[in-house]
C-alpha cells in the first residue's frame, strides 16, 4: 500500500467512489462501536424513559422542601473527596515511585490495600468506633469521670467531615494506582531535560512530573468521584442526607419511580457537567511520549526527618484505611464465628468468585473494543458515545438494577408471546432474573473502569506507531492484537483486576437481579447488618477483604507492567 | 521480535477463549421460570437466615421445596418486570405500605384459602384478600430506668412537650417504622395537628437522627439520651445477645413503655405474605401462606424474633408478655399504608432529618 492510498483511505474512500478494505475496517469498528455503546447505554435510557411519566408529587415534594440541601450536601461531599483522595493518593505516589526510604517496597503495594476494604464495611466500623456510645468516647469518658455529651467536645463522626474522611480512605487507592502507573511510566528524559533547562528538584517536580500527571489523576478522582455520586449506603451512616437520600426517598418511600427516575437523571447530567469541564479545562493540552528510551527510574534516597515524614505519609492511609478496620473486623469476628454462621460459605465463595473474574473478563474485552475504537475513530460523536456508554459508574446500582430489569422483562415476556403464538410453548424467561442479567449490570456498572484504564494505557502509545502499522498493511483487528494489545498488557491486567474487585464487593445490584440460590459474599454481609448483627455481618466482611487482598496485591505487580519499557524485557525472557 | 508477538497472542487468544467460556458457564445456572411440581418460589424482603427455619419445617411437613431469594429495594419493579413470567409465588415482606404498594401495583391475587381467614383476624387481612398480616410489631418508647420515671411517660404526642429537650434519640425520618409511625398521627388528628406534634418531637431531639434503633438504646445506656423511639423485637433480640454481652447491658439500662396505652393505642406494623398474581404454583403458595399461620410458625415468630403472634390463642414469649401488654392502635391498619407517602412529606417539612 503506497503512502498516497493511505491518505486517501484516511479520507475515507478510495479512487472511483468504492469503499477501500481498511476504511470499511474502520467503518465497521465505528457502527460495532455505536451498537455496543447503545447496548451499554440501554440502562440509562430506561432510567430516562421511566423518568417521562407523570410524577405522583414526590417530585414537586422534594424540590419544594430538601432536595436543595440534599444536593448541596452531595457537592460539598465530593469536592471533599476529591481534594480527600488526590491528597491522599497524589504525595503517595509520588513518594514510592522516586524515593527511597524505610519499607517503601512494603507500601508499594501496601497502599492499594484499601482497596480490599468495601466503603460501606469502612463506614459502620468507624461510626461504630468513634460515636459517643462508642469504644474510644467511652473510655474517655472513664478515664475523665465525663458523665453525658456536654461535659466535653468531641467531633461528630456521623456529619459531613466523618462521610468525607471515611469515603477518601476508602477511595483514593483508584487515584494512587492511577497516578502511580503514570509517575512509572514518564520518562526520564522529560524530567532530565527540564533540569538541563534549569529547574531544581522541585521545580522538575511541580512545573513537569505533576503538570504530567494530570491526565492519570484526573481519571482516578473521576472515577472516586462518580462512586461518591452514586452511593448511598456509606452515606447513609453517616447520617448525611444526599441527592441518593432524595431517590431512595421518591422510590421506595414514596412509591414515586417516575420521581427517582428524574433524579437520577439530573444526577447523572451533574456528573457528565463534571467530566466534561475537566476535560475542556486541559483541551489544549496532549501528552505523548516521543522517546521510545526508557531506563531504570533514579529514586532519590530520603534520611533522617524526611525519610520519618514520608514512611508516616504512607502509613497513615494504610493504617487507618485497612489495619485498623481489618483488626476490628477480626476482633469482632473472631467472638461470633462458628460453623453454624458459616453454613454455605463454599457455595456463596466460589459464586463470588465466579462472577467476579467473569465480569472482570468482559469489563475488559468491553473495554479495550471501547478504547481502541476510539482510538481508531477519534470523531467527537464517537467519543462522546464511548462517554455517555460509559456513565453506568455515577449510578447507583440499584437504578441500574432497575434499568435492566424493565428491558430484559419486556424482551423476555415479547419473545415468550411470540413463541406462544407460533411455536405453541412459551419461552420463559431468558434473561431476566438469571446470571446473564447481573454481568450485564456489573459491565454497565464497571465498564467506567476498564474504559478509563485501558484508554490510559493506549493514550501512551505514539499515533505514529498506528499511522507505520497501517502504512504495513495491518488491519484494525490485527493491529490490536499485535501491537497494542501486548504494549498494553498491563493495563488490561489492572482493569482486570479493578472490576473483579468491585464485583466482589458490589451489593445492590447483585441483590435485585439474582436468580434463586444464588448468593455473594457481599450480600451474606449485608444480611446481618440490617438486622443490625454487626459481629455477624463483620464475619463475611472479612472474608470479602480476605478474597480480594491477593488480586489487589497482585494490582500493584500490573501496574509495574504498564512502564513502557518493561513489556520489551519480557520478551527478552520469553526468547530465552 | 517475532516470538514475543507469538507468545502474547497466544496468550491474549488464550485469555479471550477463558473469559468467553466463563461467561457462557455463568450464565447456565439459569433461573428461569422454574415449573416443576412440589415446589415454591418465595421472593422475600426479610433475610434468608431470617426465615429459613420457617421454610425448612414447611418442607420437613409437606415435602414442599421452597427456592428463596432475598430482594430489598426493586423487588415491586422485579415483579412488574417479569410479568406473567414471573418464577415467584409467595413475597414476604414487612410493613403494610409495602404490601399494600404490591396490591396497588396488581402484582398479588387473593389468597382462597379458610385456614387463613380463620387464623388471622380481617383487621389484619387486606379487604379484597390479596395480602395477609403474619405478625405486628410495635413501635415503643425505650427509657433509661436510672432517670426517667415511667410515670413521665404518656403517648407520642406528649413527646412534644417541652420536658423532652434535648432527651429523645430515634433514627432518621426517613426510616419506614418512622414514616408508618407519623402516618399513624396523621391517621389521629389530621395532617396540620401531626404536623404541629412532629415539630414539638423533632425540637426536642437529642442529636440529628442517625443508626438504627438498637444504637438509639445504646445511646439511652450511655446517657447520651434519656428516651429513644424503637421496635419492641430489638429489646429481645439485644437481651439475649450471649454473643455479645453489651447488647445485654443496653437492654438492662431501659424499658418499654407502651405509648397511648390508655387512649387509641400504640402504633404497630404488620410483617404479612401474599401470592403474586401470576405464580406458576399457587396451590403451594397458599400451602405456604397457611402454615405461616398457623400454630407452629406464629409460635416460632414469637418465640425467635420476638414478634407479636397475630393468630389468637398463640402464646407471647415471655420475655416479650414481661414488658407489658400491648394494646394496638385501633386505626385501620391499611390507612397506615395510604398516608405513608403524605407522612414521608410531613417528615420532611418538619425537618426531621
Amino acid at each position: 500500500m503506497s503512502a498516497q492510498q493511505f491518505t486517501i483511505d484516511t479520507a475515507g474512500r478510495g479512487r472511483g467512489g468504492t469503499l477501500s478494505r481498511s476504511a470499511r475496517a474502520s467503518r465497521f469498528w465505528t457502527t460495532g462501536l455505536g451498537l455496543l455503546c447503545l447496548l451499554l447505554a440501554l440502562p440509562v435510557i430506561a432510567v430516562v424513559w421511566m423518568a417521562m411519566a407523570e410524577s405522583d408529587g414526590a417530585w414537586t415534594h422534594l424540590l419544594d422542601t430538601v432536595l436543595a440541601g440534599y444536593f448541596k450536601n452531595t457537592v460539598l461531599l465530593m469536592a471533599g473527596v476529591a481534594i480527600g483522595t488526590t491528597l491522599l493518593g497524589v504525595p503517595t505516589a509520588w513518594l514510592v515511585t522516586n524515593c527511597r526510604f524505610p519499607g517503601v517496597r512494603v507500601m508499594e503495594w501496601a497502599l492499594l490495600l484499601p482497596f480490599a476494604m468495601p466503603a460501606y464495611i469502612l463506614a459502620f466500623l468507624y461510626t461504630d468506633i468513634l460515636e459517643f456510645a462508642g469504644p474510644v468516647q467511652g473510655a474517655l469518658r472513664e478515664v475523665f469521670g465525663w458523665q453525658s455529651p456536654r461535659d466535653y467536645w468531641f467531633p461528630q463522626i456521623r456529619s459531613l467531615p466523618g462521610a468525607v474522611i471515611v469515603l477518601s480512605l476508602a477511595l483514593y487507592p483508584y487515584v494512587y494506582l492511577l497516578a502511580r502507573a503514570s509517575l512509572i511510566a514518564q520518562s526520564v528524559c522529560v524530567l532530565e531535560a527540564s533540569r538541563t533547562l534549569g529547574c531544581g528538584v522541585w521545580g522538575s517536580v511541580f512545573q513537569v512530573a505533576l503538570p504530567l500527571l494530570r491526565p492519570a489523576v484526573a481519571v482516578g478522582v473521576a472515577l472516586a468521584l462518580m462512586e461518591t455520586a452514586a452511593d448511598f449506603g456509606t452515606v447513609s451512616f453517616f447520617a448525611v442526607n444526599v441527592f441518593t437520600t432524595g431517590i431512595y426517598k421518591a422510590w421506595l418511600i414514596m412509591y414515586d419511580v417516575p420521581a427517582a427516575a428524574r433524579l437520577a437523571c439530573m444526577l447523572l447530567v451533574f456528573v457528565l457537567g463534571l467530566i466534561l469541564i475537566e476535560r475542556w479545562s486541559r483541551r489544549r493540552l496532549r501528552y505523548q511520549h516521543t522517546t521510545g528510551r526508557y531506563r531504570s527510574l533514579a529514586t532519590l534516597p530520603l534520611r533522617g526527618g524526611a525519610a520519618g515524614l514520608a514512611v508516616v505519609c504512607c502509613a497513615a492511609p494504610i493504617v487507618l484505611g485497612f489495619l485498623l478496620p481489618a483488626t476490628v473486623l477480626l476482633v469482632n469476628a473472631l467472638g461470633v464465628i462458628d460453623t453454624d454462621l458459616l453454613a454455605g460459605f463454599w457455595g456463596d465463595a466460589a459464586t463470588s468468585l465466579g462472577l467476579g473474574a467473569a465480569a472482570a473478563a468482559l469489563v475488559v474485552v468491553v473495554g479495550v473494543i471501547l478504547a481502541y475504537g476510539v482510538r481508531l475513530d477519534g470523531s467527537a460523536p464517537v467519543r462522546a458515545l464511548a462517554r455517555f456508554a460509559s456513565l453506568g459508574y455515577a449510578l447507583p446500582g440499584s437504578v441500574i438494577a432497575i434499568g435492566i430489569l424493565i428491558p430484559f422483562g419486556a424482551l423476555d415476556n415479547f419473545v415468550d408471546g411470540l413463541a406462544r403464538e407460533n411455536l405453541g410453548f412459551g419461552t420463559g424467561l431468558i434473561l431476566s432474573g438469571t446470571v446473564a442479567a447481573m454481568l450485564f449490570a456489573y459491565l454497565v456498572r464497571f465498564v467506567a473502569v476498564g474504559y478509563g484504564a485501558v484508554e490510559a494505557g493506549l493514550a501512551r502509545i505514539p499515533q505514529s506507531i498506528d499511522g507505520a502499522a497501517r502504512l504495513l498493511g495491518e488491519r484494525p483487528v490485527s493491529m490490536l492484537c499485535h501491537i497494542h494489545a501486548p504494549i498494553v498488557s498491563g493495563s488490561i491486567l489492572t482493569a482486570g483486576l479493578l472490576v473483579f474487585v468491585e464485583v466482589m464487593k458490589e451489593l445492590p445490584a447483585s441483590i435485585i437481579l439474582r436468580p434463586f440460590g444464588v448468593n455473594t459474599l457481599a450480600i451474606r454481609a449485608y444480611e446481618y447488618a440490617i438486622d443490625e448483627q454487626y459481629d455477624e455481618a463483620s464475619v463475611w466482611a472479612l472474608l470479602i477483604v480476605a478474597t480480594v487482598i491477593l488480586p489487589v496485591i497482585g494490582l500493584s505487580a500490573a501496574i509495574r507492567r504498564t512502564r513502557p519499557g518493561a513489556s520489551g524485557q519480557t520478551g527478552e525472557t520469553l526468547r530465552l | 521480535m517475532q516470538a514475543e508477538v507469538g507468545v502474547k497472542r497466544g496468550f491474549l487468544r488464550r485469555g479471550m477463549l477463558a473469559a468467553c467460556a466463563l461467561a457462557a458457564g455463568a450464565t447456565g445456572f439459569d433461573a428461569s421460570r422454574a415449573v416443576a411440581a412440589d415446589e415454591v418460589n418465595v421472593y422475600s424482603t426479610r433475610q434468608e437466615y431470617l426465615i429459613s427455619p420457617f421454610l425448612d419445617r414447611f418442607s420437613e411437613e409437606t415435602g414442599v421445596k421452597v427456592n428463596v431469594v432475598f430482594i430489598k429495594e426493586g423487588l415491586i419493579e422485579r415483579l412488574k418486570a417479569e410479568g406473567k413470567n414471573t418464577p415467584a409465588d409467595v413475597v414476604l415482606t414487612v410493613g403494610v405500605e409495602n404490601l399494600a404498594a404490591l396490591k396497588g401495583d396488581d402484582l398479588l391475587q387473593p389468597i382462597r384459602s379458610d385456614v387463613v381467614d380463620a387464623n388471622i383476624p380481617a383487621s389484619f387481612r387486606d379487604p379484597g384478600g390479596e395480602w395477609t398480616g403474619l405478625t405486628t410489631r410495635a413501635r415503643v418508647i425505650y427509657f433509661a430506668k436510672d432517670r426517667v420515671d415511667p410515670a413521665e411517660l404518656s403517648t407520642y404526642e406528649d413527646l412534644a412537650d417541652p420536658k423532652w429537650k434535648g432527651r429523645i434519640c430515634v433514627r432518621t425520618g426517613n426510616h419506614g417504622y418512622n414514616v408508618a409511625l407519623v402516618a399513624s398521627l396523621i391517621a389521629a388528628h389530621g395532617e396540620e395537628k401531626a404536623e404541629e406534634i412532629v415539630r414539638g418531637i423533632v425540637a426536642n431531639f437529642a442529636r440529628k437522627p442517625q443508626g438504627n434503633d438498637r444504637a438509639q438504646v445504646k445511646a439511652v445506656k450511655e446517657g447520651e439520651c434519656d428516651i429513644a423511639i424503637g421496635n419492641t423485637y430489638y429489646m429481645g433480640k439485644m437481651a439475649t445477645n450471649d454473643e455479645k454481652p453489651e447488647e445485654k447491658e443496653w437492654a438492662a439500662a431501659t424499658s418499654i413503655f407502651f405509648p397511648n396505652g390508655d387512649d387509641r393505642g400504640t402504633h404497630v406494623n404488620i410483617s404479612g405474605a401474599g401470592l403474586t398474581k401470576h405464580a406458576p404454583h399457587p396451590k403451594e403458595g397458599i400451602a405456604l401462606i397457611e402454615f405461616l399461620t398457623g400454630d407452629e410458625a406464629q409460635e416460632m415468630y414469637a418465640r425467635d424474633n420476638f414478634e407479636y403472634p397475630i393468630k389468637a390463642g398463640v402464646a407471647l414469649d415471655p420475655m416479650v408478655a414481661s414488658w407489658g401488654e400491648l394494646k394496638p392502635d385501633t386505626v385501620n391498619i391499611e390507612k397506615i399504608a395510604e398516608l405513608s407517602p403524605a407522612a414521608q412529606k410531613l417528615i420532611d417539612r418538619a425537618g426531621w432529618q
